[in-house]
């Protein structure tokens, strides 16, 4: 019988892969990346420190959204989240909608920074809570932004790894393919197959995501939750203490 | 001694009705994202006059602002990195739009759109952008170029993204003085976008007493009159998005309208109950 909660083991895996990672920044409306970041903040103080955007209280880009730009084009950002309506199995991301361009009749945002993010910062980190065929497809009806670019496209790095509310996948760049890395507890590996609209590798053996250890789960409740709760309300009162 | 007030013309101050009477048809109007000052008020104002065809530009993503003037049929063009009201997703209307062809999109990204405009302030005519290769942005945006690097080796490219200078820009902030001078605190896209455009509007959530840019503390923080053509009074302008530093989001009403925004009949009750029927009493 563990102790932690599905959300919490999603956020200690982001934090897992944030180890001693350098600046990481969140983008707006990220409420599990943050609490990742932050919390692999306080758990490597000095190796990963936590920017977190559209923040009232301490916004870590106060003169305005165009500051985080202009500091990842210098290649001041180590590492950024990004997501999609649609990923596909080439680490290609659609923010913009499915079928055809222009009329699209599911209209997603639109491409925010991510043509931009995704070619100069030099590790992204995908994440996407829902894991079904609608959302992990074989291609993507639009590319926001491309998982792998010909050598001759500038490019500061790419896509290292992709975690869902089911399982968290690496991406080789040189193979434009994703492993299976673990599959978080209950779900199986076949049910992970079941609901990955794309083909992945995967080991023989592919481990349970392991829970969040017990001092980081005191952090995520506690210090970790507050910190959260500037930018996001709502969500932190999910992580409460229980 | 002479007071600087006391030499600058006074730009005097307007009702939001009047503010918002030069946006004409046809016209690029830009608006900022929530967390820079959205001038809500004023953009209930324009709907009542029934103003059509804006070309909308978004600096850079915008929310509920944005999907109320498409839902209206204010709006003939958006260019933007995204419409999206924070934590619900992409504007109802907006999609609805999308779904029906009524719109023509020129989708961006944010780092093209702060550079573009940042290009205008400057009277430059393009600015170079790193990243999008490979996106289908450069399918679609046939007015953008993709060209060598000329500083470069031979095989660099870069996207080069025309300058944007807008027809109007309208926002909310938080002070603003008789003289036309308008607190901007330290949003540096506010300042630049107001640079770049032909004419700036704004609702102040306060009217300062005295010069703006006498006070030390204030004058670093202030837009100039120079790039200001009118200041209307409306507190709690931009309600029910937030003003910061001075009131939060006002989220129960924000997904109240999302809510109702998702049908046709939704939305026309709530442009009814909270935009047509609900006109302030006029501000001096």
């Amino acid at each position: 019988m563990n102790g932690c909660t599905h959300l919490e083991r999603v956020i200690g895996a982001i934090a897992r892969l944030l180890a001693n990672a350098g600046t990481v920044a969140i983008g707006s409306s990220s409420p599990v990346e943050a609490a990742g970041a932050l919390l692999a903040q306080a758990v490597y103080p000095g190796g990963t420190r936590a920017l977190v955007f559209r923040n009232n209280l301490h916004d870590p880009f106060p003169e305005s959204g165009s500051e985080l730009y202009d500091r990842i084009g210098q290649g001041r950002i180590d590492v950024f989240f990004l997501s999609g309506g649609q990923i596909d199995g080439r680490a290609n991301l659609n923010m913009v909608g499915v079928g055809p361009y222009p009329r699209m009749p599911v209209r997603f945002s639109g491409n925010h920074g991510t043509p931009f993010i995704y070619l100069m910062v030099p590790r992204i980190i995908l994440y996407r809570e829902e894991h079904s065929r609608r959302t992990l497809v074989p291609k993507v009806d639009y590319i926001s932004a491309p998982g792998v670019t010909p050598p001759d496209v500038p490019r500061r790095g790419g896509p290292t790894d992709l975690v869902t509310g089911k399982a968290a996948f690496t991406f080789d760049r040189d193979a434009a393919r994703f492993t299976l890395a673990s599959v978080h507890p209950p779900h199986t590996v076949d049910d992970v197959v079941a609901s990955t609209g794309f083909e992945f590798e995967r080991p023989i053996d592919v481990p349970a995501t392991p829970d969040p250890p017990a001092d980081w789960l005191q952090l995520l409740r506690g210090p970790v939750r507050a910190q959260v709760a500037e930018t996001y309300p709502r969500f932190a009162a999910t992580l409460a203490a229980r | 001694m002479t007071n600087a007030a006391s030499i600058r013309p006074s730009h005097g101050l307007v009702a939001v009705d009047d503010l918002v009477g030069s946006i004409a048809p046809g016209m690029m109007l830009a608006i900022p994202k929530d967390e820079s000052g959205a001038a809500m008020e004023a953009t209930r104002a324009l709907i009542r006059r029934g103003v059509r065809d804006l070309r909308l530009l978004c600096v850079p993503v915008c929310g509920m602002q944005a999907d109320l003037l498409i839902g209206a049929g204010c709006v003939a063009q958006v260019e933007c990195g995204g419409i999206v009201i924070n934590e619900i997703g992409a504007g109802p209307r907006f999609r609805a739009a999308v779904r029906e062809g009524t719109l023509v999109l020129r989708d961006s990204t944010c780092p093209a759109l702060h550079a573009a405009l940042q290009a205008g302030e400057k009277g430059q005519p393009f600015a170079a952008v790193r990243g999008i290769l490979g996106s289908d942005l450069l399918q679609h945006r046939d007015d953008w170029r993709v060209v060598p690097n000329p500083f470069g080796d031979a095989r660099d490219r870069v996207v080069l993204v025309p300058a944007i200078n807008p027809d109007v820009f309208l926002f909310h902030a938080a002070w603003g003085d008789r003289f036309g001078n308008v607190w901007i605190a330290g949003r540096r896209d506010l300042a630049y976008t107001a640079h770049a455009s032909r004419r700036t509007l704004v609702t102040v959530e306060d009217l300062w007493d005295g010069d703006l840019l006498d006070d030390e503390r204030m004058a670093a923080g202030t837009l100039a009159s120079t790039y200001v053509s009118a200041v209307a009074h409306a507190p709690r302008g931009a309600w029910p998005l937030t003003l910061q530093h001075r009131y939060v989001e006002d989220a129960d009403h924000v997904a109240l309208y999302a809510r109702l925004a998702r049908s046709d009949e939704g939305f026309a009750d709530y442009l009814r109950a909270h935009v047509l029927d609900a006109a302030p009493a006029k501000r001096p």
